[in-house]
């Protein structure tokens, strides 16, 4: 028997690339599925959200800015430090959600196979969403999708890690950025998520992690005006419908929360669902008594 | 104060502007200390020295009062009221002018109510563009002059400088002092130069435009060397005393605002003079413009409350006072999207 003292992590918000307590300095306490103490996490106030839109929007025109081949670097850079420290994720999953080991394991594992997902369509969706449109005059017209802004994301309750990567890793991979508010029963995976995402070449900003009360922060973000786009995920009815009027007022992007399997094959919605749609009409055709044209 | 004791006036004086027939006899009554360089200096070395450690402390504790809700309202709205919207780059343009003039009429088109900016800040070939798009409000038009920022010209350029910027319409002229001079402890030169711009301000009906003057003191190297100047430029007239260009890398702080507002209160002390204060360059946010507030408020009082004695020198300041004050009144958050980008 080792007489050593145990060092208690402490968990911390993520944002702006740093690892801040609460403006507040309130935290609460988080327990397992059978109520066993496990740790204590940051309870986010209004402040910490009003912050992490700000850094969120200084990191937009990088992120945004960034090629696409750039961003899939990144998020597969994101799965490669995810998968180095699976044990701890295998632990922490299984605390917080009450699995068994293996199947905790599973989770993780989709979770690391879902950011692959993600980092090799950052520069693929382009040419799915967006194209070259046939258009009845002398005009060589092409639509491109662009990412939407600042997106507030409310993850998933129950799924800890695979459920807020799934709603996440669209969100960046487009190239927007997010404030996400964690499950507020199982935030611990989702603060570790915070230092792989610190040691993955992701930008500070790009993704800020709040721990606590979704019904508390989420109001101010819904009806934050620096907000473009708000994901509706772990929002239960009520909540959802009061965020989507409190998001009417600066016509922000919506998305419901819907019952979703977030093992099954994620699809392409949840990217496209924060891109925006730039087309240009660019003149073709003869410009003088010459022929010549552009 | 042992300096002020030995200088003050016998009987107690009503305070007085530091424009206007009363403020020049008060200062002829300390005629002595500035008659000579060597009196100047053995006044100006006279001062007591000050604590750095002290001063600092002070300036950050001050800095950590909470003002909220209403108090706040009031705050960012005597904020915008003392701003100087300010705008010197090589790269102005009269449109770029313009559209801040009307920036400063009207703040935010969105809500009426909002204050106006106390002036406009420009270059003196500006002066005319502003004076014109600001007729018949009450934003003022300052100038900076002087061959600012450096100050490296001869005096008749100075001059011209400003006289030219007060007949094209200037109300209140920045002018910086000569840091050079200063430094090598020409004081009376300093002294001098800034009496003969007083001068130059004068308009032709006997008015004239109010004086800032510029000590720079991220050039001054020490907190002495900035209580000397603050002393230096008041006792040669000055209207407002300002802290710096903010063309350099250290600009208004608290701590140096705090001294030079310790200054202005001991000078009327001393003198029955009131003079202003201006921080210039480095404040953005509305917490930093509430903590000059606190200094003003807590040193010199309510008398100082006002665009009259206080302003801050500042362009994207503006900027976040409005979308903070956009919060408080509709209770959401506000972005950049909602001000102009200027």
């Amino acid at each position: 028997m080792s007489d050593r003292l145990s060092v208690l992590k402490t968990y911390k918000l993520f944002v702006g690339g740093k690892f801040p307590r609460s403006e507040s300095g309130r935290v609460y306490e988080v327990t397992d599925s059978k109520g066993k103490w496990l740790a204590n996490a940051p309870l986010s106030s209004r402040k910490d959200g009003r912050d992490a839109v700000v850094a969120a929007r200084k990191a937009f025109g990088g992120w945004s800015g960034a090629t696409a081949y750039n961003r899939g670097q990144i998020l597969y850079r994101v799965a490669e430090m995810l998968e180095g420290r699976r044990d701890q994720f295998v632990a922490e999953v299984a605390d917080a959600e009450g699995l068994s080991k293996s199947k905790a394991a599973a989770q993780v594992d989709a979770a690391i196979d879902r950011w692959v997902w993600y980092a090799g369509w950052t520069d693929k969706i382009a040419q799915v969403v967006g194209g070259t449109n046939p258009v009845a005059g002398p005009f060589f017209n092409v639509s491109s999708p662009e990412p939407t802004g600042v997106v507030a994301v409310v993850a998933p309750q129950e799924s800890s890690l695979l459920g807020l990567v799934s709603v996440i890793a669209p969100v960046i991979a487009a190239g927007n950025t997010v404030v996400v508010i964690t499950s507020e029963k199982a935030p611990l995976p989702a603060l570790s998520l915070g230092e792989v995402l610190a040691t993955s070449d992701v930008p500070g900003g790009v993704v800020n992690i709040l721990s606590g009360k979704a019904a508390e922060i989420s109001p101010s973000l819904a009806a934050h005006q620096d907000v473009n786009a708000i994901d509706l995920a772990g929002a239960d009815e009520e909540l959802a419908k009061a965020l989507e009027v409190a998001a009417a007022d600066n016509l922000k992007r919506v998305v419901r929360p819907q019952a979703v399997d977030w093992a099954a094959d994620p699809g392409t919605g949840r990217l496209t669902a924060f891109l925006e749609t730039k087309t240009v009409w660019h003149p073709t055709g003869s410009l003088g008594a010459g022929g010549s044209s552009y | 104060m042992r300096y002020a004791r030995r200088y003050a006036h016998p009987v107690t004086m009503p305070t007085v502007p530091s424009h206007g027939n009363e403020a020049a006899e008060r200062l002829a009554s300390m005629a002595d200390v500035t008659a000579s360089d060597g009196a100047l200096r053995r006044f100006l070395h006279g001062l007591p020295g000050v604590d750095p450690v002290g001063l600092e402390a002070r300036a950050a504790a001050l800095g950590t009062r909470s003002i909220k809700t209403t108090a706040k309202a009031y705050a960012i709205d005597l904020a915008i009221s003392m701003i100087d919207l300010t705008t010197l780059e090589g790269a102005d343009t009269p449109g770029k002018v313009r559209a801040l003039c009307a920036k400063a009429l009207n703040p935010d088109p969105t809500d009426r109510e909002t204050p106006r900016t106390a002036a406009i800040c420009v270059y003196p070939d500006m002066v005319a563009t502003a004076a014109e798009a600001l007729r018949g409000s009450d934003v003022k038009v300052a100038s900076v002059a002087t061959a600012f920022p450096a100050g490296r010209a001869a005096l008749p350029v100075k001059l011209a400088d400003t006289a030219d910027a007060v007949a094209a319409g200037a109300d209140e002229i920045d002018m910086v002092i000569d840091r050079g001079a200063f430094l090598a402890g020409r004081y009376l030169s300093v002294f001098e130069e800034i009496k003969a711009v007083k001068e130059a301000c004068r308009r032709q009906d006997g008015t004239a435009a109010r004086l800032k003057v510029i000590f720079e003191t991220g050039e001054l190297s020490t907190y002495d060397n900035i209580r000397r100047a603050s002393w230096l430029g008041m006792l040669a007239g000055a209207d407002f005393i300002k802290t710096s260009t903010g063309k350099v890398a250290v600009n208004a702080t608290p701590a140096n605002t705090l001294l030079m507002l310790e200054a202005v209160r001991d000078f009327r002390a001393t003198t029955g003079v009131q003079v202003g204060v201006k921080p210039a360059g480095g404040i953005r946010t509305t917490k930093d413009a509430m903590k000059f507030l606190v200094l003003v408020n807590e040193t010199v009082g309510e008398e100082w409350l006002s665009n009259e004695w206080f302003r801050f020198g500042a362009s994207s300041l503006l900027n976040d006072l409005l979308m903070q004050r956009q919060k408080l009144s509709t209770g959401r958050y506000s972005g950049p999207d909602y001000v102009t980008v200027d």
